[in-house]
């Protein structure tokens, strides 16, 4: 149930945002990401964005993965 | 933007079951907290991939499953009075209660009707003045704020015929229960990624700190799930060699700021206080349900409908609740695949989707 999809962010009009969600358009809440910002990414949650996507991080991350080490100290 | 499928490679995956394998030393019980890690287990075969050894335990993380019989038959009740539109997530509709469903109820004349979105029964309750609007207030960390903002929208828009049955769950506290039940041997969380977007990396702090194991908060992709395990075993192993003390680390740190979202827990701070939740086939935990403030009262549905239930009626036999704990694995229930399956559930475990036993089922069991 906690299930939180990627939306891009296309339009803000005051709480309500238009989102892109792999091509599918919505509208969404933003009660909870009152700074959001158009083109920006955010997890979607029962038509509300409930957190950003941080790129860097997600790049940070399976960059880190990739290079995952095999043997152990 | 990054392509986030990038998280089921499959190259890099069998890399990491590769460090897994290398870090395993001797037995390991992990409990998933979330019924969507739950689902991608089960969905990914992840059990399969790793060894035998590593024990993936499902938690209490289906915040359907965990409802209270009694909440069940007071929503059917409510949804049964005249002039009432219940409203509600789509999980919640099957259900069983002591005696119907929200489902049946439905076929037998209540106006009941699923949701995506709490605004949406807003929106309902805005073009039919004449009726009473209930949503069901079902829901972890991650929902409970959308249910709440939509409470917040309500009053300021003065829609007064909205109101919520406030059956609302959180986590860090039934994690505790969990632990100081002292029937199950946990060596380490694998934390809920979308409920800790909300409650950021703090509210965990104690398990390591008191409990002395490690947590991780994980993403929900296969890659994801394969690199909490490596943290939680390096922890172990760090832990072993070195005395290192447990922590809480994130791996899904794209999701998950360590301050969580200061605005959804503002929010749901101004709105409710924490009070005692029961927990279906657990019992009651202090500290674990989201009550109404006295200001927000009125928009309390199970005080605005003055409902009296007879005392639940447990199917018999389930075992639902131990499966939750970690007591028990779905295939031990003598029901399951049996008299208990996704067309006919017995108990909530197969009832919703996110449910432990519905997962083995699905994908088979021990997957
Ligand atoms: S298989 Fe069915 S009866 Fe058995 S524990 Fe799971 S939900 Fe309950």
């Amino acid at each position: 149930m906690c299930l939180a999809i990627p939306a891009k962010i296309e339009t803000i009009e005051g709480t309500k945002a238009e989102v892109d969600i792999r091509g599918l358009k919505r509208s969404i809440g933003l009660h909870m990401m009152p700074d959001a910002k158009v083109g920006e990414f955010v997890l979607v949650h029962a038509g509300f964005a409930i957190q950003r996507i941080d790129q860097d991080e997600a790049e940070e991350t399976y960059k880190l993965l990739e290079n995952t080490g095999i043997t152990i100290s | 933007m990054m392509d986030l499928d990038k998280f089921r490679d499959p190259t890099v995956a069998a890399k990491l079951v590769k460090r897994i394998e290398a870090l395993c030393d001797g037995s390991a019980a992990f409990m998933e907290v979330c019924g969507t890690h739950t689902m991608a287990i089960s969905q990914f075969g992840i059990r399969g991939l790793i060894p035998k050894s590593i024990k993936l335990l499902s938690g209490p993380g289906c915040p359907v499953c965990v409802t209270a019989l009694s909440d069940i038959d007071r929503m059917i009740a409510i949804a049964g009075l005249k002039d009432v539109i219940f409203t509600t997530f789509g999980d919640m509709v099957r259900v069983p209660g002591s005696h119907s469903s929200l489902r049946e109820a439905k076929s037998q004349g209540s106006d009941v009707r699923i949701l995506y979105s709490p605004l949406d029964a807003l929106q309902i309750a805005a073009e039919n003045p004449q009726k009473q609007v209930v949503f069901a207030g079902v829901g972890f960390e991650t929902t409970s704020p959308t249910i709440i903002a939509t409470v917040l929208e309500a009053k300021e828009k003065g829609i007064d015929n909205f109101s919520v049955y406030p059956a609302f769950k959180t986590v860090p506290r039934a994690l505790k229960a969990i632990l100081e039940s002292g029937q199950t041997k946990i060596d380490g969380f694998l934390c809920p990624g979308h409920v800790s977007a909300i409650i950021g990396v703090r509210p965990y702090q104690f398990i390591p700190a008191q409990y002395q194991i490690p947590c991780v908060i994980a993403g929900f992709e296969p890659l994801d799930i394969l690199e909490s395990l490596v943290m939680l075993l390096e922890q172990t192993r760090a832990h072993k060699k070195g005395g290192l003390a447990f922590t809480v680390q994130t791996e899904y740190r794209r999701g998950v700021p360590d301050a969580g979202n200061p605005h959804a827990l503002a929010m749901l701070d101004k709105v409710t206080k924490a009070c005692t939740a029961e927990w279906r086939a657990i019992g009651n935990i202090p500290d674990t349900g989201l009550c109404f403030r006295e200001e927000y009262s009125a928009f309390d549905a199970s005080r605005r409908f003055d409902i009296k239930v007879e005392p639940a009626i447990e199917p018999q036999g389930c075992i639902c609740g131990q499966v939750m704990m970690g007591l028990h694995q779905p295939d031990e229930c003598p029901m399951f695949g049996k008299k208990c399956t996704p067309e006919s559930p017995v108990g909530p475990c197969m009832v919703s989707s996110e449910g432990a036993c519905a997962a083995w089922y699905k994908y088979g069991a021990g997957n």
